[in-house]
């Protein structure tokens, strides 16, 4: 087989907090959350960029980070649903999904809410349409999106974009 | 079976001389990978063949989009998120700017880039049919310099292309020609987003004394290369749009594709599909009220 390649060091900021890697340059930023960091908020769905449960944010743009190359994200700010709720105060898109019934099974709801924060803090007010392109690119399989759509709208009525 | 990170190799290069450098000490060794949006789903289905990848992503000096008075050049690293939220494109080449919204969710409009969407060569992306339709030329570039291509004869097979192991694509250039054109842009897939395209249309003309005038019509995933619809654009250039002239338009179409059954679709379905977009595409002309 193939000789190993060499470690490198990666320094990434995860919700507000330095770190210092040592890693394979073509790990997956996603299995670097969940494995080295223990961030399992971070769902791994389809791992072929189609469904968005591994969706984050990247220096404030969402993205899939099952097509992120660890290497990639070496310098950036990445924020992960865990890094949302403030303490105890959950952040208006948590608080406004629970209230709706916008989580079920919950593997595809840290992708919609990080989908939505990057739709809100582009547009604090979306239009219904807005919200469904907005989500587009994140699937679920329980709610039927209803719920979800409604609680984009009702964070959105409340102000949560930051 | 997943793929082992500990088998591959990526670099990231300080510069686009960097890298074209590597590219030149060992052509077809390094597999350049921007957004990552094709590469990684190869690398995570364990499928990824080349293990020396040379990262292009937020290069600068291929992250532009230049505007002047003749043409507007798009580095090939600008994203799909950067045309659809460019003024320019949004005005002038609504085409581009309406593939780039319906290539793939947010995320990875985020990520892909126009650049990794024309060396990938797939024929079913959605950016390439508005690429022919505006007369784009690619700007190559390796160690001996840079050289200018029309894109039309770029794509040379099923993902064959004509760059060569030490170049890589620099940006794509449209002429700023095409205001005051209609144009036209349907995508046919399984649902709106996050699905690949079974036919793509992409197409701009004018009705000049009440005939088509600079009909230009490209389709995406009905052939082994996005395609332009030579014949089809010759049976209605100067005609007057009516019943006859569509069903022939219709005709013309389906003669010079030629589709494939596949897990999106089948030949059929898409030589019927590509006729009656064919033929929307000039019942929306002549409803235009387009005069040039």
């Amino acid at each position: 087989m193939n000789t190993s390649r060499v470690q490198c060091e990666v320094s990434l900021t995860v919700n507000g907090e330095l770190r210092n890697l040592r890693v394979y340059p073509m790990e997956r930023l996603l299995d670097v959350l969940r494995r080295q960091l223990g961030l399992t908020g971070t769902k791994e769905g389809c791992g072929e960029g189609e469904c968005g449960s591994c969706s984050v944010l990247m220096d404030g743009a969402l993205v899939n980070s099952c097509l992120v190359p660890i290497l990639h994200a070496h310098g950036v700010r990445i924020t992960t649903i865990e890094g949302l709720a403030e303490g105890p105060l959950l952040h208006g898109l948590q608080d406004a999904f629970l209230k709706c019934g916008g989580a079920q099974c919950g593997i595809c709801t840290p992708g919609m809410i990080l989908a939505a924060c990057q739709l809100l803090n582009e547009k604090p007010q979306p239009s219904l349409e807005e919200i469904r392109e907005g989500l587009s690119g994140n699937l679920c399989r329980c709610t039927g999106y209803t719920q979800i759509l409604e609680a984009v709208a009702e964070a959105a009525g409340r102000g949560s974009a930051r | 079976m997943r793929s082992d990170p500990a088998d591959y190799e990526l670099v990231v290069p300080g510069s686009l001389r960097d890298a074209v450098s590597l590219l030149a000490a060992q052509p077809g060794i390094w597999l350049p990978i921007a957004g990552g949006t094709d590469v990684m789903v190869q690398f995570a289905a364990g499928k990824l063949v080349a293990q020396n990848l040379v990262s292009l992503w937020n290069l600068p000096e291929l992250r532009f989009i230049e505007v002047n008075d003749k043409e507007i050049r798009i580095g090939a690293g600008s994203t799909y998120t950067e045309l659809r939220k460019h003024d320019v494109v949004k005005r002038e080449f609504p085409l581009l700017a309406s593939a780039a919204r319906w290539t793939g969710g947010i995320a990875n409009q985020n990520r892909g880039t126009l650049g990794g969407n024309i060396a990938n060569a797939s024929p079913a992306a959605d950016s390439l049919p508005p690429l022919l339709v505006y007369k784009a030329d690619l700007i190559l570039v390796s160690v001996h310099g840079e050289r200018r291509v029309r894109y039309v004869d770029f794509h040379t097979g099923y993902k064959r292309t004509q760059l060569t192991p030490h170049e890589l694509i620099r940006a794509v250039c449209l002429p700023r020609s095409f205001a005051g054109y209609f144009s036209y842009a349907r995508k046919v897939g399984a649902r709106n987003a996050q699905a690949i395209s079974k036919v793509c249309v992409a197409a701009v003309a004018q009705v000049h004394e009440g005939v088509v005038a600079d009909v230009r019509l490209a389709v995406g995933s009905v052939a082994p290369v996005p395609l332009r619809l030579l014949n089809t654009e010759k049976v209605v250039e100067g005609r007057v749009i009516d019943e006859a002239l569509i069903l022939k338009a219709r005709e013309a179409a389906r003669g010079e594709i030629c589709p494939i059954d596949d897990v999106r679709s089948t030949a059929a379905y898409r030589a019927q599909v590509t006729g009656n977009l064919v033929a929307e595409f000039l019942e929306k002309l002549a409803a235009s009220g387009n005069n040039a």
